[in-house]
């Protein structure tokens, strides 16, 4: 638990918020790609080549799963992502995960919340079936409010037709 | 009937906006239709006159406002003061027909503005028909707080609205809003509410959580809105006068979020996610026990109540796509409604009951439309790249809806336009706006 210890001391100190935030660890996938934020929160998150810290989790097994155009469906991709994501969480039961659900800006604001739940729900049902408890689970869809993407074209929205899962330290979902 | 009125009858009938017969032409007809725009209506509205020198800048500012408010329909034109012959100087006197003629004025708008030393003001006006020679109904007159100064300025110009046109006034009624800022990817949201032109500005919520689609309660006193502050979307209702705020109800555990009043303000309905589902309830508002509306393992969402309360219109996508339902209040078959090319959301029942007002997506086009409450008559009003979530002005002839512009420096800006699809305009914002929500006609 160094490490984690480490990481909560961290987060308190770069006044990120306390248990119960989604958004804890970065907001998965967005800070993947190590922008200005980025940097910061990967020396936080841990070595992405330590199989036991977050890094790994959310940047070598990968923490983003993409859906085609008004789709829920797992391709055969996301599945062997997610089967990774399983494993880990199956290895780490000390971590929890909320399953971030989003759309890309083409849909009603409404109906991309519903859309984006739909996501959610498809990767929390394979992580189930896959052995992770489902109280260590939970989902949330931001529809089209966090696009990861910002251009308005084919390339940013299949980037943004997501599902990330973010993990959490246990107890706090 | 006034020859005035009669003409503009003509116009709003020749458009399709009032079920009014086409009247032969007679009588001094000035608005000429050509390809489907009508020519405004030219009026004059000479300052209204202080009745005493504190009352000056104030009798000033209110003559703007309804000038505006008329001007900003589309239907009325004003004819500059520049160009006035006669001068009002005193606002009992006999008016002088022949020098509005003459300036082909075809409404005069006359008034007088007192302001007391208790701080109230007393605002009279006369609205006249000058082909006819005829006053169009009596002087009246409204008082109240000189901070309320621009809505009496709307309740005269709903006034001046209503006589000509025979329709109910939208002017003095208010727009609960998502003011935005900040990035794309990480766009700030927060509640705000103004003036239906865009004045008065007020935020009701800071931008600490992300906020959507709010809607009004039918006496306009209270918000629902969906509200990210658990982490979840979660519907709050919002208290106006105090700015304060309580979940709707202790629903833990879902995501809720699409709120809408019932005609009463006595129920809610809104839709909740469940396991990936999305279906619609209602409840009772000081109940715990919301009742199952749908029962499909399709999205159902963005419902909205026929203003006698009888029925829902909802989108779901049980056919596969998104299209637009009708269902009896406490649920039941739902019968589809929408049947053109393309995909239907976001349906709201206009207050007057003849229409559903609709976010249209095709061929990688938005639009906003209307169709009768059967699905037939369908127009589309607006086209762009993105435009969505129209509402209802309290008279049900003009939409207010979101028009957001494309790519990474894309924002979002409030529109409306009339029923008939003219008159497409921006509404006034300090910056990015979404998601509005206009107000019932303010007491």
């Amino acid at each position: 638990m160094n490490k984690l210890s480490m990481i909560l001391l961290l987060a308190g100190a770069l006044g990120v918020s306390a248990c119960n935030n989604p958004d804890r660890f970065g907001a998965g996938g967005a800070d993947g790609a190590g922008g200005a934020g980025g940097g910061i929160m990967s020396a936080a998150l841990g070595d992405p080549n330590d199989p036991n810290s977050p890094a790994y989790f959310n940047q070598t097994i990968g923490d983003t799963v993409r859906f085609a155009v008004d789709q829920s469906v797992l391709t055969p991709e996301s599945q062997n992502v997610l089967a990774g994501q399983a494993q880990w969480m199956n290895q780490h039961p000390q971590y929890n995960a909320v399953v971030e659900g989003h759309a890309d800006e083409q849909g009603t604001r409404e109906y991309n919340i519903a859309l984006g739940a739909r996501r959610a729900a498809a990767v929390q049902e394979f992580l189930i079936a896959q052995g992770v408890s489902p109280a260590r689970l939970r989902t949330v869809s931001y529809g089209k409010e966090r696009p990861l993407a910002i251009c308005s074209d084919e390339a940013c929205y299949a980037q943004n037709r997501r599902a990330v899962t973010v993990i959490t330290v246990g107890g706090g979902v | 009937m006034t020859p005035m009125l009669r003409t503009l009858c003509l116009a709003l009938a020749a458009l399709g906006l009032s079920a009014m017969p086409t009247l032969a032409q007679n009588g001094p007809l000035r608005i000429v239709i050509e390809e489907g725009v009508i020519e405004p209506l030219p009026f004059a509205a000479p300052g209204f006159l202080a009745e005493n020198p504190s009352a000056a800048e104030f009798a000033d500012q209110i003559t703007r406002v309804v000038a505006a408010d008329l001007a900003g329909t589309g239907l009325f034109r004003e004819i500059p003061q520049s160009a006035h012959i006669a001068r009002i100087s005193n606002f009992d006197a006999p008016v002088s027909y022949a020098d509005w003629k003459a300036i082909n004025a075809q409404a005069l708008v006359t008034g007088s503005v007192a302001l007391g030393s208790d701080g109230r003001l007393n605002v009279k006006f006369r609205l006249f028909d000058v082909f006819s020679g005829q006053p169009m109904g009596d002087g009246l007159q409204f008082g109240g707080g000189s901070g309320n100064w621009r809505r009496i300025a709307h309740k005269v110009a709903d006034q001046v609205y209503s006589r000509i046109t025979g329709e109910g006034g939208y002017f003095d009624s208010r727009v609960v809003f998502v003011s935005e800022s900040g990035p794309k990817d990480q766009r700030l949201k927060r509640l705000a509410i103004m003036d239906y032109d865009g004045a008065n500005v007020q935020y009701l919520t800071d931008s600490s959580a992300i906020v959507l689609a709010p809607r009004f309660s039918p006496d306009g006193n209270r918000v629902l809105f969906t509200s990210y502050e658990t982490g979840f979307p979660r519907i709050k209702m919002l208290d106006i006068a105090s700015v304060t705020s309580q979940p709707l109800a202790d629903l833990s555990g879902n995501m809720t979020f699409a709120p809408r009043f019932s005609p009463d303000g006595g129920t809610v309905i809104y839709s909740v996610e469940q396991g990936g589902n999305t279906d619609l309830y209602a409840l009772a508002l000081g109940s715990n026990q919301p009742v199952r509306l749908t029962n499909a393992p399709s999205i159902e969402t963005a419902p909205s109540f026929s203003p006698d309360g009888s029925r829902v219109v909802f989108e779901s996508d049980r056919s596969g796509t998104q299209q637009l339902y009708v269902m009896p209040v406490g649920g039941g078959e739902p019968t589809r409604i929408s049947f053109g090319e393309g995909r239907y959301g976001t349906p709201v029942w206009s207050p007057r009951g003849d229409l559903i007002a609709f976010t249209k997506q095709n061929a990688g086009r938005f639009h906003i439309g209307v169709m009768r409450a059967d699905g037939s008559e369908e127009r589309l009003l607006t086209a762009s790249f993105l435009d969505e979530g129209p509402t209802w002005a309290p008279n049900g002839r003009v939409i207010m809806f979101t028009r957001e512009s494309a790519g990474a420096g894309g924002s979002a800006q409030l529109y409306s336009v009339d029923i008939s699809g003219r008159n497409l305009r921006a509404v006034p914002t300090e910056g990015a706006a979404s998601d509005p929500a206009w107000s019932p006609l303010l007491p």
